[in-house]
């Protein structure tokens, strides 16, 4: 930690002020108070044991530097209460109104349904663009409330996984298929290699399709427009008693200051490739939450204007 | 002609699933909560019943509860159309005798309408 670092956070007051709370719930002050408390004990009995000899007066001196202590101790113990009480009601807040949000997302994704498909009667071709983008706009809002849910119970470590066992190859090659249209539209290829006579995984399918949607999706998203022949490589191999799983591309890649970050929430490339790209940033948030429940691993590696490599472990057998 | 039963609160979805089911050719019998939906089954011996879980006066577990344990409804298939999607909630909703589980906010329409037509099927 730098200098400046550290005289920056011993300006306590503006501390505290960042997390909007006062200066007796704040921790940062209460500690430098209970240190004052203690040098200022010392400092007195010692003046004390010195020029008076008065082990009554010292005994009280402790007494009352105790009593202080614990009363400072109590405040920093109730603050810290009230960090994790309000930790949880944001966990609710998000649960109640994502769960109330969905009721009417469906009502609105099922009468969409319904009139694109005509049987309430024909609509034009300008109709059926805007009720397609509607549709559209509605699924990613129901996309949006599910992540967060997901977010919440991985927070709350309540995300549930159902393991059995289940080919990744082929599941790959059902995702891979759904993205390619999406892919062809940014021109970029996706090339699906695979290792002969792979063994099954033991992992929860629904959950790992969502990563492994979410990774593929990823590579295609930040493709390089500069670049002529854009290509996602997927591949899966054995290693040892695990498969991995990975998909290269030759997109814009993440530059080193951001690494930290990349499988924290909400982070998004946007300012990346220079404009917004869809998306809430939980993506790989989730993945990570997911493939650390299955027992697997999951990373990348990264070079800023060549490409990025995502990937991920599931074990073979039961663990 | 085969008689479905929709125990769902929110009239929108009541509508459009009424609609559909109407015109694929169902007979669309609908109740807004618990309490109705159980007499309505009593009453009128559905041949599916779709039901939500989150109901007033009477919840879809416990009217999935009751209609297994009357012997004259637990033979009628239930298809839970809801949108909680708890393991706990799959689990306790398959124990008490669920056909199938759908998760509302997941499925297209005509998935749905797949998912009944098979049912009754089958």
């Amino acid at each position: 930690m730098s200098l400046r670092k550290i005289l920056k956070q011993l300006n306590i007051f503006a501390e505290c002020r960042k997390y909007g709370i006062t200066a007796w719930q704040c921790p940062n002050f209460l500690f430098v108070v209970m240190g004052l408390v203690i040098i200022t004990a010392i400092l007195g009995t010692y003046y004390i044991g010195v020029h008076y000899v008065a082990p009554e007066i010292v005994v009280m001196i402790v007494v009352v530097v105790t009593t202080v202590l614990l009363l400072v101790g109590h405040t920093i113990v109730i603050s810290f209460e009230r960090v994790v009480q309000a930790n949880k009601m944001k966990s609710e807040f998000v649960s109640i109104v994502s769960h109330q949000l969905r009721t009417p997302l469906s009502s609105l994704r099922w009468s969409l349904d319904l009139l694109r498909s005509k049987r309430l009667g024909q609509i034009n071709k300008k109709q059926k663009e805007y009720l397609d983008i509607i549709n559209e706009s509605n699924k990613r809002m129901i996309g949006l409330v599910n992540d967060l849910l997901n977010v919440n119970r991985i927070e709350e470590g309540r995300l549930e996984v159902r393991p059995s066992s289940f080919s990744l190859d082929s599941l790959t090659e059902k995702v891979v298929e759904e993205i390619k249209p999406l892919a062809k539209d940014k021109g970029v290829n996706i090339d699906f290699y695979l290792e002969k006579k792979l063994p099954l995984v033991y992992a929860d399918s629904n959950r790992v399709r969502m990563v492994i949607q979410n990774l593929i999706e990823n590579a295609v998203k930040y493709s390089n427009k500069e670049i002529k022949s854009r290509f996602v490589k997927v591949r899966i191999e054995r290693d040892e008693n695990k498969l991995r799983f990975s998909a290269e591309d030759n997109g814009i890649g993440i530059p080193s200051g951001l690494r930290k970050r990349v499988f924290g929430k909400f982070f998004r490339g946007d300012s990346l490739v220079k404009q917004r790209t869809e998306g809430t940033g939980l993506g790989l948030f989730i993945s990570k939450g997911i493939i650390d429940l299955s027992g697997g691993e999951i990373g990348f590696k990264s070079k800023e204007g060549k490409g990025s490599t995502f990937w991920f472990t599931l074990p073979i057998k039961k663990t | 002609m085969d008689k479905i039963l929709f125990i769902e609160d929110e009239p929108t979805l009541q509508k459009a699933v009424g609609e559909i089911l109407g015109q694929e050719g169902f007979e669309v019998l609908s109740a807004l909560d618990g309490e109705a939906g159980l007499e309505l089954i009593k009453k009128e011996k559905p041949d599916l019943v779709l039901l939500d879980l989150i109901l007033p006066k009477k919840d879809g577990f416990t009217v999935l509860k009751e209609m297994k344990e009357d012997e004259n409804l637990k033979d009628i298939p239930v298809i839970v159309l809801t949108n909680l999607e708890g393991m706990g909630d799959v689990e306790r909703a398959m124990s008490l005798g669920a056909t199938t589980y759908l998760v509302k906010a997941n499925y297209e329409l005509d998935d749905v309408v797949t998912k009944i037509k098979k049912t009754l099927r089958g």
